[in-house]
């Protein structure tokens, strides 16, 4: 295999494997902050035990998210020197920032875990709410590096050098607040769903048992409330895509021409070749409507640019249809569950609902893969949209496929330990 | 004027000292975890787990903000160390993973004896692992053998030289042992038992005297592995009184171990360890990868390190208070006693 492709597989999986842990980081402390609140509120010891069973969860999950973390940090000089040269100081304001939010969500979560008998109880507790902040702004200020990607402001290029550096306005990109926004509710989604999930499938077993009662609750609610929000950060996220990245659009939507009125596409199977997208259920207009508010505003189709310029239309077409459609469900979960909650004046815990909330609870995590794909993938052949291409940014070490296979085995292993860990938690503990 | 690199360059030096003598100690920890051996082992290790856990994850974050204030302020010298030095740092961070995760792994897998060490082993060999590499790396960098341009960021390597030869891995054993040191030194205090007191005694005066040999055989070979160190060392106006304070700290530092000064250890062993740092700091300065790039041909424009050095002046009002509580929580009894 070509070094370029290794070099962009193992980055890959670096961050698929990491951002599963760094979403759990951010969003279960929401959830222990959340049942320990209630438990210094009511004095209920089932939050308390709650509150200390997730957060041993969050340990395992927290270590391995830190160390696979550092490897990301560096990987970025191992395999992209030329990129990191050229940008490391455009994109050094959030990524300076994270480090101080990483410092800040390492120290408090080693308070939390290991501080229950130590520290008084209301500073616990705040330790809890540090955490969140921490991990919660170290996602924000790494995904504004993203969004810089997709979006390069804040310097201006003389003689091929870059010049006027500023990394304030480098930070402030089109593109941060809304990529921020998706992933922050992304990240909140996903672990409260998969919460939700795993409680709901011991409440099929034991429907009074209080401590999942409660749990299931917390984690329900946490996922509701954001799954309804999701929609709308969603739809900003498409029309900033339109006005500022209209090829990624296209590529998700399997749009060849530039039309006006150009439709949404639901399912369908890009030909690259041929250059049209076939077996599509098409609604008319509606990608028009959806991105600008204007049922005939034109679209920009992918003939527009160059073949070598066009992202790989298939990969991005079919990751965005996954991530929408799981999103779509764990919304119709929420509601749902909002509306039983309402009806029943309680826990929803109709057995059939449980059993659809377990079904949900991979899919959080799955719309993530399939949403960095997305971004990612569909930024192609660029690494720095429209100004340095991937193959450019790459590193002359060869035999890139040694690291990569060593990688791979390593976190395939971690993988299946922190199944087996956690199951250990969730069963048997 | 003094150029805003200098108090990046500076600041990253202070990083790396506060990196070894926290996270170089977690390290330590795991080293000593490999030798627990006698009837107290199984204490020994305890200790050592109680020891690190609440805090290696935070004592950890300095090496990730060496490696961002690096690209941040000196993007160059990144892409130039993470071209040549691409094996011995995958090795590193192979080593960082395993560590971690088999840390955490040891605490929340099957309790019995046989799956417990399995997971204490893979600790221990990643902790020895680890700062080896690091010290390679470093042994490398220092060596002024990797040859890149600063205007284009080319690097001229065949990705091996510059790193497979004596000096680099002296310098990793040396930093092995560094860590080694700090952390018997430390693990005194954390037990109240006399007796592993004493293993830990034993173990921090073997460490020290293993530091000693490795500084020597570094410094013997830094004449053909690192020339440009050497000199520093040897011929700049501060050498006599460099080397007179710290052999002095050095001899204190064995003195106070010997003696059972495990209190005044803990502050003259890192401050050893903090001279022997800014030894080789002041000996590289104004290098940063010799032979071509310097802290100044090398750093980012003033606009970029002005935010930075904000940003760093805030983090640090906002994180002395965190650690120092962190530390005051986990620590407190054996700091104050």
């Amino acid at each position: 295999m070509e070094d370029l492709l290794v070099a962009r597989f193992q980055m890959a999986m670096s961050l698929g494997f990491h951002i599963i842990f760094a979403c759990v980081g951010i969003a279960m402390p929401l959830l222990m902050v959340i049942a320990e609140g209630m438990w210094l509120k009511t004095g209920d010891n089932t939050y308390l035990t709650l509150a200390k069973r997730w957060s041993k969860g969050t340990a395992i999950m927290f270590a391995v998210g830190a160390v696979s973390g550092t490897v990301l940090s560096f990987e970025l000089g191992l395999l992209w020197p030329t990129f990191m040269a050229y940008a490391g100081p455009i994109i050094g304001m959030p990524f300076s920032l994270e480090g101080l939010a990483f410092f800040i969500e390492a120290i408090f979560l080693g308070i939390y875990l290991y501080g229950w008998e130590r520290v008084p109880r209301k500073i616990h507790w705040m330790s809890g709410i540090m955490v969140l902040l921490g991990g919660t702004f170290s996602g924000i200020f790494v995904v504004t590096a993203n969004a810089w990607m997709n979006t390069p402001v804040g310097f201006s290029i003389v003689d091929g050098k870059v010049t006027d550096i500023d990394p304030i306005a480098a930070m402030l990109n089109p593109s941060s607040f809304t990529q921020a926004l998706h992933m922050t509710l992304a990240a909140f989604m996903a672990v409260a769903f998969a919460v939700a999930g795993i409680h709901a499938y011991f409440l099929r077993r034991e429907p009074q048992n209080q401590f999942h009662r409660k749990a299931f609750a917390i984690a329900l609610c946490v996922g509701a409330i954001v799954s309804i929000l999701q929609p709308i950060s969603g739809d900003i996220s498409a029309k900033r895509l339109a006005k500022y990245q209209p090829i990624k659009l296209a590529a998700m939507e399997g749009q060849w021409e530039t039309v006006r009125g150009a439709p949404l596409r639901i399912g369908g199977i890009p030909d690259e070749d041929n250059e049209v997208t076939r077996y599509a259920l098409e609604i008319p207009k509606a990608l028009s409507f959806l991105a600008n508010f204007d049922p005939n505003s034109e679209i920009m189709g992918l003939k527009d640019v160059p073949r070598e310029n066009r992202p790989p239309v298939a990969i991005v077409h079919f990751a965005f249809q996954i991530m929408v459609a799981c999103g779509i469900v764990m919304i119709v979960a929420g509601i749902l569950g909002g509306w039983l909650a309402w009806r029943k004046k309680g826990i929803p815990t109709q057995e059939w609902y449980l059993k659809f909330i377990t079904i949900c609870s991979p899919l959080g995590f799955i719309a993530i893969e399939a949403g960095w794909t997305v971004t990612e993938v569909g930024r192609q052949p660029w690494i720095i949209y429209n100004i340095m291409k991937t193959k450019d940014a790459v590193t002359s070490m060869p035999n890139l496929i040694i690291p990569f296979i060593g990688f791979t085995i390593l976190y395939l292993f971690l993988s299946v330990v922190v199944v087996i860990l956690l199951r250990r938690q969730i069963f048997y503990e | 004027m003094i150029g805003l690199e200098v108090y990046l360059a500076v600041i990253m030096l202070i990083s790396l000292i506060l990196y070894m003598l926290t996270g170089g100690a977690d390290f330590g920890g795991g080293v000593w975890d490999l030798f627990a051996i006698g009837p107290r082992a199984k204490t020994q290790r305890d200790i050592i787990h109680h020891a690190l856990a609440p805090i290696w994850e935070a004592n950890h974050v300095w090496l990730i903000v060496i490696v961002v204030l690096l690209f941040v302020a000196f993007p160059v010298a990144f892409a130039t160390i993470g071209t040549a030095l691409h094996i011995p740092l995958t090795l590193m961070l192979i080593g960082i993973v395993l560590r971690g995760t088999a840390f955490v792994f040891r605490t929340y897998d099957d309790q019995s004896e046989r799956v417990h060490l399995r997971w204490s082993r893979l600790f221990a060999i990643a902790s020895i692992i680890t700062p080896i590499m690091l010290g390679i790396a470093l042994g490398a960098i220092a060596s002024g053998t990797i040859n890149a341009d600063p205007e284009t960021a080319i690097v001229d390597t065949d990705f091996v030289s510059s790193w497979l030869k004596p000096f680099p891995f002296a310098i990793g054993l040396f930093t092995l042992t560094i860590c080694a040191m700090l952390a018997a030194v430390y693990l005194t205090l954390e037990t109240d038992d006399v007796a592993i007191q004493e293993d830990f005694r034993l173990r921090a005066l073997i460490a020290t005297i293993s530091v000693g040999v490795m500084a020597c055989i570094s410094f013997l070979l830094s004449t053909n592995g690192a020339p440009a160190i050497r000199a520093g060392l040897g011929n700049s106006y501060w050498s006599i009184p460099f080397h007179i304070v710290t052999g002095l700290i050095a001899i204190l530092g064995i003195w106070s171990i010997w003696s059972r000064q495990f209190k005044l250890a803990r502050i003259v062993i890192p401050i050893q360890v903090t001279l022997i740092i800014l030894g080789w700091g002041f000996a590289q300065y104004p290098n940063l990868v010799a032979p071509n790039l310097t802290f100044s041909n090398t750093a980012a424009p003033d606009s970029v390190l002005k935010p930075v050095l904000i940003i760093i002046l805030c983090g640090g009002i906002l994180l002395i208070p965190a650690f120092w509580y962190l530390y005051k929580v986990f620590k407190g009894r054996s700091l104050t006693e």
